[in-house]
Parts: structure tokens; C-alpha cells; sequence
């Protein structure tokens, strides 16, 4: 039975010093693990140096490696394990939003902003949204266009709901598995530094269609110049994120299999958008106002006849 | 151990608290008595039961009974009739008109069922079926809506029409998205509420566009 003296709290010495006393005692020695610096602040950070690693991300690739292993241990036909793809929070989402709407030059998207913690909240409730607003955003359109002609009957134009359905769920999803097939085949073949997994490949995609919907609310404006701009701005903004998530991935590659890959990425995000305006908005038929033209042929047809 | 011997509790500290027992446990005697009651009282039971919920819907107080006691006749009605209504609209040649009967209830049952487990995903307290009891419920709203535009769509199909159809119907939206997160939001995680609560601001939103663009023949 211990004594109550063996109970009270002892002031242990120093170690120096009870080692110095006792020098062949067994010692145990924990190191405080190095601290790595979070990118979350990185604008605080050298933008120089910095800025290989952040492509790369080889700067925290252990720590990550190490995150993924501990997160999605649950076997995958427990709900606890589909809740691990939805382990963010509010600000995380709207912080992965701006970063998907501003892409900083040099940053990279998934080591940013994804760091190991895919999501598929994101990419689903945007995929979602976007549906919904090419769907009543068209229907608007059209409805201001046909306006004012007396043989027009509105139609509320239902069906383009699940057509636009397919085709956004389908891009987000299987362009994405197509990518992932092919960096894995890529991989085996020449060892790039960076490879993703297929969720933070849907992530990216998914967050990257963002910008698609404030651009789908703004194609209700039936005017042919203002909806190709937006076309091309929201493309580059999107692009931009696409590439500079993939560019790392495969520019150790062969230089024509990179280029190219990166081209098919672009050249599928710009079908989809252009698909989408030519499909569910009708084109304006506005007339362009030059009543000016004739007068002036008509005045010089007269003075060269002179 | 010894020490422990003198160990007691004085006979002047009062011990006391509170048992709660869940209301709604069934003795033997109730369950037999019901088998035994006229079938009027039985429906009259359930039948109360949902209007004491749709009460609750339409003035939202913080109370538990929509939660405790889930019931699903009452989103089956409001859907059906909510769907049945919305037929009739105009069905061109082209067939682009407005939602089937079928594509209106797979919308709400489908859309109810994602949403509930989104917000289970996303780490929520709430069960399934008590999620879907109110997401169904806060439907009523809606088909209010619904039913006020039928009517002023016999009245004509003009502008002034369409304005008050879109005050009703505006007004109608922000009451089910309202009612629907009073319910809700007290299960989830204090940080991810918005995170929740936006699926069923789009849920509602996409409902309430279908009802707006009814046209009629």
C-alpha cells in the first residue's frame, strides 16, 4: 500500500544533472517535430523560393502523405467513411471559391487551398447550382428575347433541366476520371514529382465550374458581344486554375504529351461552355442599327457616276 | 484499503435530479386498447397529428414535436397535390412544357433525401426520417402558393398577374426556407450551418421557379 509520502509531487532534478549522477542510465529523447511553415498566409511568405515548392508541393508532401493515411481508415461501406469527404467548414468552402474565382499566379489550387482535405461537397452543391441556373437562366433569356412577338407562347422548358443535368454531372465526373486514368498511366511510365488522386482532381474541376454561374446569369443580357466576352473571361479565369493544377503534373513529361494534355483539358472546359450558351440560350436576333451604310453608298454610287 | 473504511456520505447533502421519461412509451394496456378502438378514432389520431404539424409550419416556434413524433402522410399529400396541380399547364406539340407529375415528386422526394444526407454527411444530429418529415412539411407554404396562383390565373395571365404571382410566390419561398432552417439548424455544427442551410434555400428555390412559370393552356 503506497505511503501518502509516496503520493506527494517530488521535484525531479534536471536531467543534466541526474544523468551526470548516474551516467549509464537508459535515456529516452523525444525531438519537438519541425515545425513546417502553413501555407495558409503564404502571401506573407518569399514569393521566389516559395514558388517551386508551391507548384510542387514537395515542401509538405510527407505531412500530407501523412494526413491521408490517418483520415479514410474507415472501410468504405460505412457512412463514417463518406463523412470524411465532407469534413469542411463554411469558410473553407468560400475560401476555396475565391481561390478557384482569383487564381494567384503560381499558386497552385489543389496544395493551396485542398491540402489532403478533399471535398465533394463543393464540387456536388456547385455542379448542382450551375444546372439550375444554365436551366432558368435560359428559360429567362429567351423569354425576354421572344418577347414582344405576338405568335410566342412561353414554355417553361422543363426538359433542358435533366439534359443540362447530364451534361454537368458528366463533365465534372468522368472528365475527371479520365484525367486521373491517364496522369496514372502517365506515371508509370516517366515519375513525375506531382500526382493527385482522383478526388482532388474532382475538387478541382468541381470548384473551377464556380465561375460559370454568375457568367450563366449574366448571359440573360441578349447581347452576342457581351455573352462571347464573358465567355472568354470566365474561360480564362477557370483555365487558368486548370492549368496551373496540371501544368506540374505532367511537364516532366514528354514536352508534346504535356502541351497536349494541357490543350485537351482547355479545349473541353471551352465545349462545355460554349455548348452550353449555344444550347439553352437562343441567339438574339437584334438587328444591327446602321441605317446610315445605304445613305453613304447611295452618295458615293452618285458622285462616281458624276 | 483502509483509508476508504470512513468513507460516507453525510446524511445532509441533499441528492436529487430529474428523470425525464420519454413521452410516448406504450404500456401493454395502450396497445391493446387502441387494437380495440373504432377505426374513426384511429384516423382521427393521424389525422390530428398532421394538422398539429401543419399548424407548426406555418407558425414557426422552436418546438420539438415536428421532430419527435415524424410522420410522412403529410409531405405525401402536400407532394401530390402540389405535383397535380402543377398539370395541366401548357404542353406544347414539343413537349418542352412544364414538369410531369412524376419528374415534380421525384424532385421533392429526391431532392429531400439529398439534402438530408448532406446534412448528415456534414456532420448533423438530426435522423434521417425527421429531416425528411420536415423538409416534406415546410412544402405547405408552397403549395399555398400554388394554389393562389390557380386562382389568379383564372382571373388572366397579364402583367398585374404575374406581379402578384410573384409577390405570393416570393413570399411563400422565403417562409418555407424560413420555417424549414428554424426546424433544422439547431442539429448541425455551429460552423457549417450555411453549409446546410444553402441546399434547402436552392430545394425550395427550384420548387418555388416551377410554380412561378406555371403557365396555363
Amino acid at each position: 500500500m503506497a505511503t501518502a509520502d509516496d503520493l506527494k509531487f517530488q521535484e525531479f532534478d534536471d536531467a543534466a544533472n541526474l544523468l551526470a549522477a548516474n551516467p549509464d542510465a537508459t535515456t529516452i529523447s523525444i525531438d519537438e517535430p519541425v515545425e513546417i511553415p502553413k501555407n495558409q498566409h503564404s502571401r506573407l511568405q518569399e514569393p521566389g523560393r516559395e514558388e517551386d515548392d508551391e507548384l510542387l508541393g514537395t515542401d509538405d508532401s510527407d505531412k500530407t502523405e501523412l494526413l491521408a493515411g490517418q483520415k479514410k481508415s474507415a472501410p468504405f461501406w460505412t457512412f463514417e467513411y463518406y463523412q470524411t469527404f465532407f469534413d469542411v467548414d463554411t469558410y473553407q468552402v468560400l475560401d476555396r471559391i475565391k481561390g478557384s474565382v482569383f487564381p494567384v499566379p503560381g499558386k497552385n489550387f489543389v496544395r493551396l487551398y485542398i491540402r489532403s482535405n478533399p471535398d465533394l461537397y463543393g464540387p456536388f452543391w456547385i455542379c448542382a447550382t450551375l444546372v439550375f441556373t444554365i436551366a432558368v437562366s435560359g428559360n429567362l433569356s429567351n423569354f425576354f428575347i421572344h418577347l414582344g412577338k405576338p405568335t410566342y407562347h412561353y414554355v417553361p422548358e422543363f426538359r433542358k433541366v435533366s439534359i443540362a443535368a447530364t451534361t454537368i454531372y458528366a463533365y465534372a465526373w468522368l472528365v475527371p476520371l479520365a484525367l486521373w486514368g491517364f496522369l496514372m498511366w502517365r506515371n508509370s511510365k516517366v515519375m513525375n514529382i506531382v500526382s493527385y488522386s482522383f478526388l482532388e482532381i474532382v475538387c478541382v474541376y468541381g470548384y473551377s465550374l464556380f465561375i460559370y454561374i454568375p457568367t450563366a446569369m449574366l448571359w440573360i443580357i441578349p447581347q452576342k458581344v457581351v455573352r462571347w466576352v464573358l465567355v472568354v473571361f470566365s474561360l480564362c479565369l477557370s483555365g487558368s486554375v486548370l492549368v496551373m493544377t496540371f501544368w506540374p503534373a505532367v511537364r516532366d513529361d514528354n514536352r508534346r504529351i504535356a502541351v497536349a494534355t494541357v490543350a485537351a483539358i482547355l479545349l473541353l472546359h471551352a465545349l462545355l461552355a460554349v455548348g452550353c450558351l449555344a444550347y439553352f440560350f437562343d441567339a438574339p436576333e437584334l438587328d444591327i442599327p446602321a441605317p446610315i451604310i445605304p445613305a453613304h453608298n447611295g452618295t458615293t454610287v452618285v458622285t462616281k457616276s458624276h | 484499503f483502509p483509508g476508504l473504511a470512513d468513507v460516507s456520505i453525510s446524511q445532509d447533502i441533499p441528492v436529487e435530479g430529474e428523470i425525464t421519461v420519454p413521452v410516448g412509451s406504450h404500456s401493454p394496456d395502450e396497445d391493446y386498447s387502441t387494437l380495440d378502438e373504432p377505426v374513426k378514432d384511429t384516423i382521427m389520431r393521424d389525422l390530428k397529428a398532421v394538422g398539429k404539424k401543419f399548424v407548426h409550419v406555418m407558425y414557426p416556434r422552436k418546438s420539438s414535436a415536428l421532430l419527435r413524433d415524424w410522420d410522412l402522410w403529410g409531405p405525401l399529400v402536400l407532394c401530390v397535390s402540389l405535383a397535380l396541380m402543377l398539370q395541366g399547364g401548357s404542353a406544347d406539340s414539343k413537349d418542352d412544357g412544364g414538369p410531369q407529375f412524376a419528374e415534380v415528386f421525384v424532385i421533392i422526394w429526391f431532392g429531400a433525401v439529398v439534402i438530408t444526407l448532406n446534412s448528415k454527411l456534414l456532420g448533423g444530429t438530426i435522423s434521417f426520417f425527421q429531416s425528411l418529415c420536415v423538409l416534406g412539411y415546410c412544402v405547405l407554404p408552397l403549395t399555398v402558393a400554388m394554389l393562389v396562383c390557380r386562382l389568379v390565373l383564372l382571373a388572366g395571365a397579364g402583367t398585374v398577374s404575374f406581379i402578384i404571382r410573384l409577390i405570393v410566390v416570393g413570399a411563400m419561398f422565403g417562409w418555407s426556407t424560413l420555417a424549414s432552417t428554424a426546424f433544422l439548424a439547431d442539429s448541425q455544427p455551429p460552423n457549417r450551418k450555411a453549409l446546410v442551410v444553402y441546399p434547402i434555400f436552392l430545394f425550395y428555390f427550384v420548387i418555388s421557379w416551377m410554380i412561378l412559370t406555371f403557365t396555363p393552356q
